[in-house]
């Protein structure tokens, strides 16, 4: 029953990161990364769940995570917005002023 | 006077350094700041000398020490004893004559207030030397004499000749001083002290060995030989003869030249002590008077026939010396000293004053021909007479100063025929050049009528010297008269005072080859009895060997100068290329060797810096394109970095397949995405 949910996890997980890494649109990018937190979340819970059931401290964390994710999703999207502005669009590709 | 006669040296010394840079460029101002001190010093040396004759000759020494040390002390000091006393006074004297004559000779030089600086320094130099108390002394100023010698026969140097000669001056001196030096070397060396009186106190004592004893005064006498232009070193005197007239007057004939001589006379003791020294005196003493006598036979330079005159008579004092000096080592007492430094007096004052009408001839007709004068008693009388009186004076005709004291020279060669013979033989032919000399000059018809024509009598300024050593020329002689008690000899004498009895049969002598002499020049050039071309064609042989002074400058020429001069050359070339060559080989060796290293600068240490900095480059270039600037391209690197160290642990040798499929394909990718990227324009940013 475990293998289930953590491969259900891994799924997740993998669908998240080809986001990250493939999504042009930066928006895209930080819902993957909700994805791949997700995906973090649901291990947390199954392990909780199967290896140490009489402590809550697998949940606990995932709570922890999903807040995390809420603040870090704010900071991305206000960096998003500011990207925005200043080059009139969002699309990663052709925000590289970072190269050499 | 006695007691501050160490000044009489300093009047003409500060003459000359307030002329050399105070006066200089007042000729007038000079002129007379000289001879002003010259005078001074000639009343100076007068009181001093009637002091030395009141106090009957005892010598007064005044010391003031130099160096001292335990081996060798030095002193500056005054000995002034009859002798000296007497040379003061002729120095002075003929010092004073001259230099005011050169006021009318050398009237309209340009260079009048340095000429007579130099004549008062010339002054200063011989006075030092007369009143030296030591060998230390005499040797400096001995040096300086020469020195003054050199400016002043080089005076006119714009003419060769004249510089020429003053150089050969100046080396030929050179050449005799080094013997001096090494002589009075020798003598501080075993000694012990160069005092006069206290070397002379060792010789009797014995306390130097005999033989190095005749090596110091063979020594010494090379000094002199220099000094005095004696054989073999004469051959500067002739040639001196460039210099102007009154310094040919005062120096090269009255008191320079005699310097040697007097130094023979301060040293006798030292001379006197070797019989085999005395000897090469008295020897080169007749060999140079008989040489210089004929060759003063045939001379038509005027003043080069009373330059030989001069030799001669110098070597007929050093010959007197000599044997003077052999006899005494023999424990004889001969006339020899007291005849040489009476002749010595006596020939200063005719021979400055045949040189100063000598000086008064040219002066008139410019020309040193005596072929081209002739006649000119007409014009310039006192010269002539002056003259006259000078000549009779050399001659020794009674009872003139030269008499007296050429009677005492003949007297002192008793005990030695050849000597005696040659002698007088001398002596007639002083007689006969001299005589030669006067009538072709004065008398007779003029041969040079332009010459002649322009002719005239010499300013005041000259004459007066003329008639003042004209007066001392007859009278200076008579102190020295054998009948005299208390005379010359009875004052200026070696050793013990001896008594001398005046020969007749020798005064008889003379009288009659100097009349001779006379005689014989009146004919031939006078009343042209015989005829000087027929005579000369008679002796051709002999008349050209002594036109060419026994060929002594040629033999010197190629027996001296020119290897020397060969090998100056031969050690220029050497210079030149093997020392030069060396060097330059270095400096060469040197340029060569820092290219060398230059080549490893370029090359190796700026190839590692530069090399250094393109390898970095290089790897940049390989670098740079991690930096995409993407973000998911970083993102995709650390994925696949998580993934490595999961393979990793997993499987080690798997991970290597992925690390190499990893690398190949994001390279690929990396130059694929490259090519086709959009470059962001920067300038909207600035617009927003």
């Amino acid at each position: 029953m475990m293998m289930a949910y953590l491969a259900l996890a891994a799924i997740l997980f993998s669908i998240g990161m080809f986001g990250v890494l493939t999504r042009r649109n930066a928006v895209g990018i930080l819902m993957s990364l909700e994805l791949m937190f997700n995906a973090v979340n649901i291990n947390l819970v199954t392990f909780n769940k199967f290896v140490a059931p009489e402590v809550l401290t697998g949940q606990i964390f995932a709570v922890f995570v999903v807040v995390v994710a809420a603040a870090e999703a704010v900071v991305g999207l206000a960096i998003v917005l500011l990207l925005y502005r200043n080059w009139q669009g969002i699309d990663i590709d052709k925000i590289n002023i970072m190269k050499w | 006077m006695l007691e501050t006669s160490y000044l009489i040296p300093f009047y003409p010394l500060l003459a000359f350094a307030v002329i050399i840079f105070f006066t200089r460029w007042n000729e007038k101002v000079s002129t007379y700041i000289s001879i002003a001190a010259v005078l001074i010093g000639l009343l100076h040396s007068i009181g001093v000398l009637i002091a030395m004759i009141a106090r009957h000759g005892t010598p007064l020494e005044m010391i003031a020490p130099f160096v001292v040390h335990p081996q060798l002390k030095l002193e500056v000091g005054v000995w002034i004893d009859p002798l000296t006393a007497v040379m003061l006074v002729v120095v002075t004297f003929v010092s004073s004559c001259v230099q005011i004559y050169s006021i009318g000779y050398m009237h309209g030089d340009p260079r009048v207030s340095r000429f007579f600086s130099y004549l008062s320094l010339f002054t200063f130099s011989m006075l030092g030397l007369v009143v030296a108390n030591n060998f230390f002394m005499i040797f400096i100023f001995w040096e300086l004499v020469g020195l003054t010698s050199y400016l002043l026969i080089g005076f006119w140097f714009e003419k060769k000749s004249a510089s020429d000669a003053g150089k050969k001056a100046f080396i030929t001196n050179r050449v005799g001083d080094f013997g001096f030096l090494i002589g009075i070397m020798l003598l501080a060396f075993y000694a012990g002290t160069v005092n006069y009186q206290e070397v002379f106190a060792k010789i009797n004592e014995g306390a130097i060995p005999s033989g190095i004893l005749s090596v110091a005064a063979v020594c010494l006498f090379c000094g002199a030989v220099g000094k005095s232009a004696q054989f073999p070193l004469h051959v500067w005197l002739p040639d001196a003869m460039e210099g102007p007239t009154p310094v040919s007057a005062l120096i090269h004939a009255a008191t320079m030249v005699a310097a040697g001589v007097y130094m023979v006379a301060r040293g006798m003791t030292v001379f006197s002590a070797s019989a085999e020294a005395s000897m090469v005196i008295a020897i080169i003493g007749i060999i140079t008077s008989l040489m210089a006598a004929t060759i003063a036979l045939v001379q038509n330079d005027i003043k080069r026939v009373l330059a030989y005159s001069t030799c001669s008579q110098l070597g007929y004092m050093v010959m007197a010396l000599g044997l003077y000096g052999v006899d005494y080592a023999h424990h004889h007492h001969s006339v020899g000293y007291y005849a040489g430094t009476f002749h010595l007096m006596t020939h200063a004052f005719f021979k400055a004053l045949l040189f100063l009408g000598a000086g008064s001839v040219i002066h008139a007709v410019h020309t040193n021909d005596i072929w081209e004068m002739g006649g000119l008693k007409g014009k310039m009388r006192v010269t002539t007479v002056t003259f006259f009186i000078a000549s009779l004076s050399i001659a020794g005709i009674f009872p003139l100063s030269g008499f007296w004291s050429k009677d005492e020279i003949i007297a002192a060669t008793v005990g030695h025929p050849v000597f005696m013979v040659l002698a007088l033989l001398i002596a007639f032919m002083t007689a006969f050049y001299m005589f030669r000399l006067c009538f072709l000059t004065f008398t007779g018809e003029p041969r040079n009528q332009d010459k002649y024509h322009h002719a005239h009598e010499s300013p005041k300024t000259m004459t007066y010297p003329l008639i003042a050593l004209a007066f001392l020329s007859i009278t200076a002689g008579w102190v020295g008269i054998p009948w005299f008690e208390n005379g010359f000899s009875h004052f200026v004498y070696h050793g013990e005072l001896h008594e001398h009895h005046p020969s007749l049969l020798i005064m008889f002598a003379s009288t009659v080859v100097a009349l001779s002499g006379i005689y014989l020049a009146y004919l031939v050039y006078h009343k042209k009895a015989i005829s000087a071309d027929a005579l000369r064609m008679r002796f051709l042989p002999l008349h050209t060997v002594l036109y060419n002074k026994y060929y002594i400058d040629e033999i010197y020429e190629y027996l001296i100068i020119q290897p020397t001069m060969a090998f100056a050359r031969g050690l220029w070339w050497f210079d030149a290329h093997i020392i030069d060559g060396l060097v330059n080989f270095t400096g060469w060796l040197t340029v060569k060797w820092s290219d060398l290293k230059q080549l490893f600068d370029v090359y190796i240490v700026d190839g590692a810096v530069n090399g250094v900095g393109r390898l970095f480059m290089v790897l940049s270039w390989i670098f740079r394109y991690f930096q995409t600037g993407r973000v998911q391209f970083y993102a995709l690197v650390v994925v696949a970095s998580a993934v490595g160290v999961v393979i990793f642990k997993v499987t080690p040798e798997g991970f290597y397949y992925y690390l190499g499929g990893v690398l190949v394909i994001a390279f690929v990718s990396l130059f694929l995405r490259q090519n086709r990227s959009e470059e962001v324009d920067l300038t909207r940013q600035s617009e927003g």
